[in-house]
């Protein structure tokens, strides 16, 4: 099989990053996915912006819709025991305060020496900074997911970021629908690779020159 | 004796005048007021300066009768996303009537709690480095960049809490509580829309999240949001999914 990671199986993946007793916030949109995915064996705290703290997957149920339960993409989440809830002023105090160990969300574009670009496209006058500057600046490891090609085809991992960014050099780990590439002091260096993608057709899509590591493997599940 | 209870959702917005800073809370529909926000609309106040979590808290005051009623929005994702084109403000903005300052969330959050707290001013290392320092004051704290921010003080704060008692006293359902408690202390005047008036001492002391010295006026909701409006971000977070 050779074919780019579906949505879910980048979420999967993204998953088991995750270790017990990490507090986790996944951003709205694709990331938000995760909140399913993470591993029965380990115990893993999920925080939203608009104020809860570990709940569980979202709901796919709309008709069990709370407007009072939601994540701060609007879509409806679960309880678990344990949960707790407070105000956006908590919230940011536990984001921008370092009481987060991982934040996971998508990106239009990640630079080689890991800076983040994901509120705004070169053509918006005003853009959407929502909480991902403060997720990015304030938690300890940052994973983007994202597609390793925009729309056009065109290299999403890049040398120098055109899109105004979100952050200089906070990125940790980068997985996309081809690969999982970390970043390290030397650069970008390729770890895992989709099943059936070589390391020569993921850099052919990759405008830094990546470093391979010499663990590279397939990525699981 | 104190009693903070208003009659109707109209009285309690009646003296709210023209170029007013007015917040309003929720975070998408979850905790906002609904019926606050409506009543104000059918009010002719104008140049109205807004500050929330993203314009949809100012929706219905966005096209009164072709008019915008807001000169300015501070938010924090101030775009209508989910994959509209047409994004509303981006024909008031054009035609130079809207100015809209974003912020990101946290620093609009504490913001708006330095301005109930009485800090006139504070520094953050978030957007340092990006286009969100252009024009603030910077300094190294830690070895580390910071920009200088803003306190925001409010005339009005409109909020929803679930139960509230005469006093002003307030309790929040689930993620609803989101941004009302810091806007109700940032605010000169806070009306709470309420799901429930309940005695006083019927709420637990120990679990009341907003104190009454906060909240000005309390209102019983007159009606529910509307199911359409839901029903409506349901699609569009449905369609964005599949995108």
């Amino acid at each position: 099989m050779k074919s780019r990671l579906t949505r879910q199986l980048i979420c999967l993946r993204a998953a088991r990053e995750l270790k017990d007793g990490e507090y986790v916030n996944v951003g709205i949109g694709v990331p938000a996915q995760i909140s399913c995915f993470i591993p029965p064996e380990i115990e893993v705290v999920l925080e939203v912006e608009n104020g809860a703290l570990n709940h569980g997957p979202i709901i796919d149920d709309w008709d069990k819709y709370d407007v009072d339960l939601i994540n701060a993409g609007g879509q409806p989440i679960s309880m678990k025991p344990g949960i707790s809830f407070f105000d956006v002023a908590d919230s940011f105090a536990m984001i921008r305060g370092g009481h987060l160990d991982t934040t996971i969300m998508g990106a239009y574009q990640v630079s080689e020496r890991g800076d983040l670009a994901n509120w705004k496209t070169p053509e918006q006058s005003i853009g959407a900074i929502g909480g991902g500057m403060d997720l990015v600046f304030g938690a300890k490891r940052v994973i983007v997911l994202m597609e390793h090609t925009d729309r056009s085809g065109r290299p999403k991992v890049v040398k120098e970021c055109s899109y105004p960014l979100t952050a200089r050099g906070v990125v940790d780990l980068i997985i996309t629908d081809m690969a999982v590439i970390g970043a390290i002091p030397e650069g970008l260096e390729l770890r895992e690779v989709a099943p059936g993608i070589t390391p020569e057709e993921i850099q052919a899509v990759t405008e830094p020159k990546l470093i391979i590591s010499k663990q590279l493997k397939e990525i699981e599940f | 004796m104190i009693n903070k209870v208003i009659g109707s959702v109209r009285e309690a917005l009646a003296d709210i005048p023209d170029g007013a800073v007015v917040a309003i809370g929720g975070f998408g529909w979850g905790g906002w007021p609904y019926n606050l926000v409506l009543e104000l609309a059918k009010r002719k106040v104008r140049n109205l300066v807004g500050v929330g979590n993203s314009p949809r808290q100012f929706l219905p005051l966005l096209n009164v009768d072709g008019h915008c009623m807001l000169r300015k929005i501070i938010s924090s994702y101030p775009i209508m996303k989910h994959g509209s084109r047409s994004d509303p403000l981006a024909e008031y903005i054009q035609k130079g009537e809207l100015e809209v300052e974003g912020t990101t969330m946290g620093t609009l959050v504490e913001r708006l709690r330095a301005g109930g707290a009485g800090i006139p001013a504070f520094y953050t290392p978030v957007g340092a480095g990006t286009e969100v320092e252009a024009g603030k004051e910077k300094r190294i704290f830690d070895s580390r960049e910071c920009i200088m921010e803003y306190a925001i003080k409010l005339d009005y704060a409109l909020i929803k809490a679930h139960k509230g008692d005469r006093l002003g006293n307030l309790v929040y359902r689930h993620t609803s509580r989101n941004y009302n408690p810091v806007m109700a202390m940032a605010a000169k005047i806070t009306i709470a829309q309420v799901d429930n008036i309940v005695d006083v001492s019927e709420l637990d002391p120990e679990s009341i999240v907003t104190p009454g010295v906060f909240v000005h006026r309390v209102v019983a909701k007159e009606v529910e949001t509307p199911v359409e409006w839901i029903e409506q971000d349901k699609q569009k977070i449905q369609e964005a999914e599949r995108r």
